[in-house]
């Protein structure tokens, strides 16, 4: 009787932590959700009168300010960043794990080591690189630089040495050449594992600053995540047009989190990364 | 082995066409030529837009460069003056102390949340997978996203603010504070990584065999117990790696410092961190040979702390 006691209390206690920190978790987002549903005028006051609520802060920041423009340009380097991810990085990493070529050792020991470099060393050369080029402010020098990645690959061979070898083998014998065994049969046998690799490339794409900031330096050229940031420098006192800003750049990610939730864990438990 | 199953394809061609040196030597260029074609486009993109540009950043981190100068071969070599004003430079040395506060505030922190929300959610609990996702949800959103979101709850009139209020706090604008911004940008850090950690956790948890903790329980040892003894000892790798993860990313902390501060590391370089005075350098101030000094100072420091975690956790752990 005192055991089940115990065990009941401490269960009592579990859920009021897990559930106060869902609430810490979702908690902003749905303040941030409210608020951007909210006249300017009701910002400040925290009773929520519905009859104030609409969607008109999401239709101007579409009309009245380039919104869609960097949506648009938002999906269209993830997307071009991610195609390039999950072919380059699978070709790679079944090299690494499957072929038998001199120097395999020495690349597979390479991508190791430049994974403990941190990305912002190159940052000042890679971007005069880029001016020479005439890329800065283009959408080549948004995707070109980003189109494989060292944990793509990392996660690319880890899994084609999970994968049995047998059917390549039947292949091989059969008289199939090593692109054909890789297109017609290793790719639609890995489709888990590129999907993995297509929805945290795409979201890491969507959410990423620090170079798209860099490169893209006019209006018409931003992603999102700068657009939102030069727009809520700009409009600060406008916290319910920014919070639909926050809310544009956010929900994408959240639906295809929700949709996709077993290839994020799966990435993220195999290499710990979030894109 | 992936060399085996070639060379007993290798045996089998052979039995039917008689074994001459010729076709082995030819399936061996062939396998030579298709693994650097298959991983050619990596090559190509590791070289252009990494190894490459490495070496010309540590060539640039010995001279005066700016870039209107024109030709990086004719700037002037200063030997180690970029890295001796990086310690001399009272910003960088602002910089430095700031981002290793935030890491000492924030990894640990949001490790050890991160492991008691993986054990609980790991217990036989109902909606398992809501938490899961709830938790989660933070760390898919972009940093500047929540960057905004948090300046607009922890603004004077926000809703923090009120709540603190009830408790008797001075409100604050915090992100214009020099003593509470750092701290709010530690907070969002925290808060918005908490669920990758909570993740790689509970893979690591799941891993741990059941007999073990059946065993201790028929020695009696108690939940308490069962935790220290087998549970965080298995956990050792999963720890090592999140800690490497956590500080490699800490000491990269960029996003929400620039979008805080408007990109100035203010209010007073109270929120200035290694990377976005490197950013500055670089790219307000065309410094280019220090903003490379500087990224190389970064290395070594990232580099550093991984090998002083490897020696404190022992060979055991895989990475």
């Amino acid at each position: 009787m005192e055991k089940k006691k115990g065990i009941k209390f401490s269960r009592i206690i579990f859920y009021l932590i897990i559930i106060g920190y869902a609430l810490i978790a979702l908690g902003p987002y749905i303040w941030t959700f409210i608020t951007s549903l909210k006249p300017t005028s009701e910002v400040n006051n925290f009773s929520i009168d519905f009859s104030t609520l609409s969607f008109k802060n999401y239709t101007f920041l579409w009309k009245k300010f380039p919104f869609g423009r960097w949506f648009l340009n938002s999906v269209i380097v993830a997307a071009i960043v991610s195609i390039g991810n999950v072919l380059f990085n699978s070709l790679a990493g079944y090299a690494l794990a499957r072929i038998n070529f001199p120097g395999r050792k020495a690349l597979f020991l390479a991508v190791l080591s430049m994974m403990m470099v941190p990305g912002q060393i190159v940052m000042v050369p890679t971007f005069m690189l880029l001016t020479k080029l005439g890329w800065v402010n283009t959408y080549k020098g948004l995707t070109i630089p980003f189109l494989t990645s060292l944990f793509g690959i990392f996660l690319m061979r880890q899994f084609f040495l999970s994968m049995p070898k047998s059917i390549e083998e039947a292949a091989t014998i059969d008289g199939l050449g090593r692109f054909g065994i890789f297109f017609r049969i290793v790719l639609p046998m890995a489709k888990p594992a590129l999907a993995t690799q297509f929805i945290i490339t795409f979201n890491g794409n969507w959410n990423s600053f620090l170079w798209p900031s860099l490169l893209a330096k006019s209006s018409e050229m931003y992603t999102l995540p700068v657009g939102l940031n030069s727009f809520q420098g700009q409009y600060y006192q406008f916290w319910d047009q920014v919070m639909a800003g926050v809310m544009i750049l956010s929900i994408p990610s959240i639906i295809i989190f929700l949709i996709f939730q077993k290839n994020f864990i799966k990435g993220i438990s195999t290499t710990g990364m979030k894109g | 082995m992936p060399s085996l199953s070639k060379t007993e394809i290798q045996k089998n061609d052979m039995k039917g066409k008689g074994p001459t040196q010729n076709t082995f030597k030819k399936a061996k260029i062939r396998e030579a030529i298709d693994g650097w074609l298959f991983s050619l486009p990596f090559v190509i993109s590791a070289l252009v837009f990494f190894i490459g540009p490495l070496i010309v950043a540590f060539l640039l981190s010995f001279k005066q460069y700016s870039f209107l100068d024109g030709s990086i071969l004719d700037a002037e070599w200063v030997g180690f003056s970029n890295y001796i004003r990086a310690f001399k430079d009272p910003v960088f040395r602002k910089a430095l102390l700031n981002t290793t506060i935030y890491a000492i505030g924030v990894v640990p922190t949001q490790l050890v949340i991160a492991l008691a929300l993986a054990l609980v959610v790991n217990s036989k609990i109902k909606g398992k997978t809501f938490f899961r996702t709830a938790y989660y949800i933070p760390t898919i959103t972009s940093t500047v996203a929540v960057a905004i979101m948090f300046m607009f709850l922890f603004k004077s009139d926000g809703v923090l603010n009120k709540f603190l209020g009830l408790f008797g706090v001075n409100p604050y604008t915090w992100y214009d504070n020099i003593y509470l911004a750092l701290p709010l940008i530690m907070l969002m850090a925290i808060w918005s990584s908490i669920g990758l950690y909570m993740i790689i956790f509970l893979a690591g948890l799941q891993d741990i065999p059941d007999s073990l903790y059946e065993a201790a329980s028929i020695d009696g040892a108690s939940k308490w117990q069962q935790l220290i003894y087998i549970t965080i000892p298995m956990l050792k790798p999963t720890i090592f790696f999140n800690l490497v993860v956590s500080l490699i990313g800490a000491y990269q902390i960029f996003d929400q410092a620039y979008v805080i501060s408007d990109g100035n590391g203010g209010p007073l370089n109270s929120t200035m961190t290694v990377v976005l005075y490197l950013y500055k350098m670089g790219f307000d101030e065309f410094d280019m040979g220090y903003a490379c000094a500087i990224g190389f100072i970064l290395f070594v420091i990232i580099f550093i702390l991984t090998l002083i975690q490897k020696k404190f956790f022992g060979e055991e752990t895989k990475m």
